[in-house]
Order: structure tokens, then sequence, then C-alpha cells
């Protein structure tokens, strides 16, 4: 990879003058997509992560830390289809930086590239915290982060001209690693078609589409709604008569509490799943998530 | 309707696709310009097929919405378990263009369920983009609040020694009635500004009315970090004094802020924010202010009669652990402010100084605050008054004293949520102030010998973020006679709910 990266940058004579130039600076809001802006612009961006892999990115403070972040950043990269809708306005607002508002170059949604599934035909709060562009956990399926690094290597590149070569052959090289790792898993995942789950919340569509996962139901009632001793009791009852699930899945965020008692009762194997990167050291790179997320699936008996 | 609609666009896309095959096949040869001209062709029927199909998504999306509404009952059973082929979703995935397709059409069930009556139709003024006349209306959120209180002592009697009440400061009223019902508008003006209304309906003594309690129109294009907002707002002082009351942890305000700022400071102004491009966060604040309202009065100094400064900063320590810190200061003119009694008002003239100190901690396991969290808040606010007191006594004629005197009070409060949906809180009070002169003796300037304080503790459950309910008890020890007071309270916010900021 280092050596690959040597050879585009001398191909291009860009080598000569590095110290000119002043890094890209790079706010995303969650650090899957972080890693991949580090995967395209390497030591060309200075990316910083507004949440974490523990962190749920429906519920963030508007941090005085996150304020003077996006006031500093060239480039705000985030999921939109408003997951980010309870803090990032909040940050944006106090933020004073004109480059990074909605609708300019230095603003990126990841969501706006891919295909959205579960999009509302109408919305109602009554259904809970349901977004009307449609379910925002896009990073979970590896075929949609191609799309979003296609359009994010160019919207770098837009922003920092200069650097627009190593962001191409950046993103080329990471086209192809992924290729390679995505056809491995693929083939892998075959056995989990069909399988049937149990979630916390509605965090895993994109899993799902991916793998062939059937969704039974989910622990929170509606979404954004902490689960409640009825509902599990209903879910229990549904599990009872339909024959049981394969899985119970959970992200780190989420209490496994309520999982726990399910489990417990129905003797479904209870899976903790990361959704983004960080988090273990299993986990450090967009590569360590998916093949993470295989091994436990595959891994349970 | 639905099918034939599609019928009718499918015939005459596929007459448009034939059209230059049958071009090609009848030039046998076919010269370069012909060649090109066919590509041009077919590039323009490309487009347009790919224009009507997203108008035919997009009325496809409005008769959706439409059959919706018609069967509300059945639709919530459906969207349980969305019947998603992963097959058909995993095939469509890498297949996608990278372009971006903001809007994606639903996926529509291809039996049509029977239409009533007449199905929406797009506007003659939509334009090509079906866009309706009120995609421009603005955000709007509306937060309606209760509460019922209840009072050992008798409320109307109610003041606090040595600090005549102004503004909206005092007790809630005593039994069921409606605190503020909010409703706020927001929108961009335009790619330089943005603006935002906040107005309260408010049923006072059985009287009914709007109020206009925000009012501010700000920039969002100016370079450097800086931001200048004009209009009606709460003046940047304070943690408190910023967030509305939807937002408090408390059902009512710290004693500070209702003895020094009349529950809160809202004026007419403009404020210039500067923030720093530093590691850590680092913002200057200035506004002048017209000064009609406690701690002003009167709009002196030619309607400029009052005017703050701030700085805050903050950061994070390690990853579970937030602060932010704040100074301000509050100068403001009063010419015949008038606070206490509402039938026998004392007014002062002359400047008043208010130096606050404010922080704030929060901590949460990792940053995940969803699950659990903990919060402590204190603010400390020092005053000083110079002028003239003007009184009003019993069969009297009215006459001026004296006054420059200091007064000073805090608060500390701590929240903790130890799981999801429930809250605990306990709160402290404390102020000292109010002058011994026996020329002050029956009016409420008059220090009785204690300093005033308060202890409060709270409960509040809230099912979403969207609703909340609470229970609130209060050891009253700031007025004359020592009270335990409850209260319950609701919020509950329905259409667009802003953001909260730290």
């Amino acid at each position: 990879m280092k050596v690959k990266n040597l050879t585009v940058c001398l191909g291009l004579m860009l080598c000569a003058s590095p110290a000119a130039h002043a890094a890209l600076n790079l706010f995303a809001c969650e650090p899957e997509w972080a890693a991949l802006a580090q995967e395209i612009g390497g030591d060309e961006v200075k990316v910083t992560s507004a949440t974490q892999a523990m962190q749920d990115p429906h519920y963030i403070e508007a941090r005085p830390s996150l304020i003077a972040g996006v006031r500093k950043a060239d480039l705000v990269v985030c999921t939109g289809a408003q997951l980010e809708i309870g803090w990032l306005p909040a940050l944006l607002n106090k933020a004073n930086n004109p480059a990074v508002l909605p609708g300019k170059d230095g603003f990126f949604e990841a969501s706006a590239f891919v295909q959205r599934l579960d999009v509302p035909t109408s919305v109602d709060r009554a259904q809970g915290d349901v977004h009307p562009q449609g379910n925002p956990h896009i990073q979970m399926n590896p075929h949609n982060i191609p799309l979003v690094a296609k359009a994010l290597a160019q919207r770098m590149a837009l922003v920092d001209r200069e650097q627009a070569a190593r962001y191409t052959g950046g993103l080329q090289d990471f086209l192809q690693r992924w290729d390679v790792a995505m056809q491995g898993w693929d083939t892998r995942a075959q056995p989990l078609r069909g399988k049937r789950t149990v979630a916390y919340h509605k965090s895993w569509a994109y899993l799902n589409a991916w793998l062939g996962l059937v969704e039974l139901a989910t622990l929170e009632p509606v979404p954004g709604v902490p689960p409640t001793a009825t509902h599990l009791s209903d879910i229990l009852a549904q599990l009872e008569a339909s024959g049981g699930a394969d899985f119970i899945i959970y992200a780190p965020y989420q209490s496994p509490k309520p999982g726990q008692w399910l489990a417990d009762r129905t003797k479904i194997p209870l899976v903790m799943l990361p959704m983004t990167v960080g988090g273990s050291a299993s986990t450090e790179t967009l590569f360590g998530l998916f093949n993470d997320i295989l091994n436990q699936l595959l891994g349970v008996k | 309707m639905k099918n034939t609609l599609r019928w009718v666009v499918f015939t005459a896309a596929l007459a448009a696709t034939q059209m230059p095959v049958a071009l090609a096949a009848g030039g046998a040869a076919e010269t370069p310009e012909e060649a090109n001209q066919i590509q041009v062709l077919r590039q323009e029927i490309e487009h347009m097929r790919s224009e009507y199909e997203n108008r035919i998504a997009g009325l496809e999306r409005r008769l959706d919405q439409a059959e919706q509404g018609a069967e509300q009952s059945a639709e919530q059973e459906t969207q349980q378990s969305p019947e998603q082929s992963p097959e058909q979703s995993l095939a469509q995935a890498p297949a996608q263009s990278a372009q971006a397709q903001p809007v994606q059409a639903t996926a529509v069930p291809d039996y049509a369920p029977y239409v009533a009556e007449e199905p929406q139709v797009v506007p003659a003024s939509g334009g090509a983009s079906g866009a309706r006349d009120n995609s421009f209306n603005p955000s709007i959120g509306v937060t309606l609040q209760g509460q019922a209180w209840s009072y050992g002592n008798d409320p109307d009697g109610y003041y606090i020694p040595g600090f005549p009440l102004g503004g909206e400061a005092g007790l809630a009223p005593e039994g069921l009635s409606l605190a503020e019902t909010e409703i706020s508008m927001s929108a961009n003006v335009d790619d330089k500004f943005t603006a935002m209304v906040t107005f309260p309906i408010v049923v006072e003594d059985g009287d009914t009315s709007i109020e206009l309690e925000e009012a501010w129109v700000e920039t969002v294009a100016l370079p450097a970090g800086l931001a200048l907002r004009v209009g009606r707002y709460f003046a940047d002082i304070g943690y408190l004094n910023t967030k509305h009351s939807h937002a408090w942890d408390f059902a009512d305000q710290p004693l500070v802020y209702q003895a020094f700022l009349g529950g809160q400071y809202i004026d007419d102004g403009l404020q210039l924010r500067w923030l720093a491009p530093t590691d850590f966060y680092l913002e200057f604040g200035g506004e002048i202010l017209r000064g009609d309202r406690y701690p002003a009065g009167g709009a002196g100094n030619s309607g400029i009669g009052s005017s703050t400064l701030n700085i805050k900063t903050g950061g994070d320590v390690g990853i579970s652990n937030s602060w932010q810190i704040g100074l301000s200061w509050l100068q403001a003119k009063s010419d015949e402010r008038a606070s206490g009694y509402e039938y026998q008002p004392v007014l002062f003239t002359g400047d008043t100084d208010i130096y606050i100190a404010d922080m704030v901690w929060k901590w949460a396991q990792n940053g995940n605050s969803r699950e659990r969290n903990f919060k402590f808040q204190a603010e400390y606010m020092w005053r000083n008054e110079d002028g003239y007191y003007t009184l009003l006594p019993d069969f009297e004629a009215p006459y001026d004293e004296d006054w420059d005197e200091g007064a000073q009070g805090w608060y500390a409060q701590a929240i903790f949520q130890p799981f999801p949906r429930w809250r605990v809180g306990v709160r402290y009070d404390s102020l000292s102030g109010g002058t011994a002169d026996p020329d002050f003796v029956g009016t409420p300037l008059y220090y009785l010998g204690a300093d005033p304080k308060r202890y409060s503790m709270m409960v509040d459950w809230s099912n979403s973020e969207f609703s909340r309910l609470r229970f609130q008890y209060e050891h009253d020890m700031s007025g004359e006679m020592d009270d335990d007071q409850f209260a319950l309270q609701y919020i509950f916010s329905i259409g667009a709910h802003g953001a909260h900021n730290f």
C-alpha cells in the first residue's frame, strides 16, 4: 500500500513540494466516514470524528469541542437522512463556518449516494422516531461503501483541488482492495441467507438486505422508545408461536439487558455487532468491521 | 389510476426508444453525421425517459400518501414487517451508479388498492419538479406545557425579602394551569440570513395573550467565525438565560434568575459573536440592547439602555466528560423600573451591573448519554445597583431614597439519568442582599434577617425525546415564611423540534 501510494505520488510529480500544503481539515459525523476519508486521503487529510463506536449517533451532545471542530473544518462528512438531526444543526448554527453549511461544497451527506431502504410513505411520530428520508444506517452494507467512496473522493478533490490527483489515486487503490474483500465477504456470507433475527433498533436494514437476514421484530416498540416489559413479552409470545429466531442482535451502545432477557427465555444466541469502526482491536478499519461482523454471525453455534 | 398512468408512460417511452432503432436500421449506409445525430437523439430520449420516471415516481408517492390516509390502521401492521426481498436489494446496490439520487421512489406494491375518489393532482404552478407553494414554509414546532402546583402558604402573598421581583419572576398559579404554549418557526431567509420567531401563548388571570418571545435574524455567511444577530432574543448571558423553558431541568427558574433577571432577560438589540479558530472552544460575544425589560427598564440612554459582554470556553476530558464555563457582564440603565408588589411597586432609577460566572459538566459512560448520564451545573451572580429607589407609601407622597447596594446569589444542581427515560435531580438556591436601612422598612427591599434559600428535587420520565412528565418538590425558605411546594408538570413537543445546544 505504501509502495503503491509512492508510485502514484511519483507518477504525478506531486512529492516535490509537500511542505507548502496544509492538510484538508475533515470533520466526520461518524467514525466510518472518518475511516473512509482516511483511506482516500491518507496523510493529506486531518480527520476528526464527532462520534465514537460506543456512542449512539442519534443522541450526541452538541459539545463545545465539536463546535470548535466544525469551526475549523474544510469539509463536514455526515450520514444525513436526519440521523444527526438532534445535534448537527446546533453545531452548524454555533460554528459560524459558512463553508460547511448544507448546500455548500464543504457539506457532504453520504446517504444521498446510495439507495435508501425503509423510506416511509407517511411519517407520524406515533411510529416513533422515524426518518422521512429512510433508514440512515447505510454503512452496514459493504456494497454501499464504494458508492459513497467515489462521491466523497470527488468532493474532497473539489474542496482541496491541489491534492485532487492524490484523492483519485487513493480512491482507485481503495476500490481495488475493497472489491477483492467484498467478493470474499459475499462468498463467506452465503450460509447466513434466510437466517431470522430480532434486533434492538431498526439499525440493520442494510445489513439484512446484504446478508439476506429476515428481521422478525425489534426490541424497541417503536424506533427511539426504549424496550418495555409488555413489548418484550409480546415478542416472546411471537417467537414461541413462530418457531424462534437465529440471532438477537444489538449494537455496542445499546443496553444488552432487554436482549439478554429474551435470550434467557428463548435460548436464542445474543450477538453484539459493531456498527462502525473503532471500539475494538478487530474493527480498526472498514475492512476489519465487516470481517468482524461475519466472524461474529458465522461463529454463533 | 396508477396503473393507467404507468401504462401511458410506458408506451410513450417504448415508442420513443424504438424510434432511433428504426432510424439506425433504415440508414444502411449511415454517415458519421447521422451516427452523431442518432447519438444525440438517444441521449435526449434517455433524458426524457429519466425525467418521466422521476415525475411518475413523484406522482406515485403522492398517490401512496393519499392511500395511506385512507388506511392508517392497516398501515401500522405492515410497518412492523417490511417485505424487503434481500436478493433484490443485494442485486440493486452494486449496480447503483455513483450519481446523486437524493430522493428515491419508495418500493410500490404491484397491487394498487382502490382509491375512493379524486386522487391528488400535481398543481399547475408546481412546475416540472412538482414543488408546492408550501415547500418553503418554515419549520414549525409547538411545545405544550402544563402544571399543577400546591403551596402551603398563599402564593399571592409571596415575595423574597430584599429582592423586589420584576419581569416574569414569581410563583406559578396554584392548582392546575397551563404554562406557556410555545409556537416557534424558523427557516433560512436566503443564502446569507436565517430567522426565527417564537411566540408563547400565555394565560394570565384568565386572559389569553400572544407574546413575542423571540424574533431574530442572524447572519450565516460572515467570514472569520463571526455572526451577527438582530431582533428580540434571550440575552447571551449566563448558562440558563438562553434556554427555553421546555429545556429546563426543573419546573421553575433558580431564585437568582428570578431575583436578578426577572426570570429570564429577553430584550431587543444587536448581538455580535466571534468564535476563535482554536482547537478548543472559545467564543466571545457582545450585545447592545434596548433596555426596556427587567433588570433594565424605561429604555434609558435614548433606547440603548443595556449592554452585555461574555466569553465562553469548553472542551472534553477523555471520551466520557465534557464541560463549559462562561463569564458574562450585563450593564443596564433603568429609568423608573418597577418591581415588587404590582399594586405598590418600588421604582428604580440608576445603573445595574450584573456579573455572572457559569459552569456545566456533563458525564456519560463512553459519551453514550442515551443510556446513562450525569450533569452538574452551577451559576454565581453578583449585582450592584447604583441610583435611587422611588417609594410609593400608603397615603403619602412618593419620595426618593438613595441606593448603592451589592447583592449576590447562586445555585447548583445535579441531574442523573440512571437508565433511559428516568431522571432525578437536586438543586440548591441561595441569595443574599437587601438593606437594613430603616428608611426601607415595609418595602420588599428591607432585609428580614435571614438569607433566602431553597432546596428542590425532581423526578421526570420521558417516553421519547418529545414527551416529559415531571414531579418536583421544594422546601422553600426564600419568602417571609418557609413553605413546602409540590409540582406536577408536563412538556410535549410536536412538529419540528430544533436541536438542543450543550
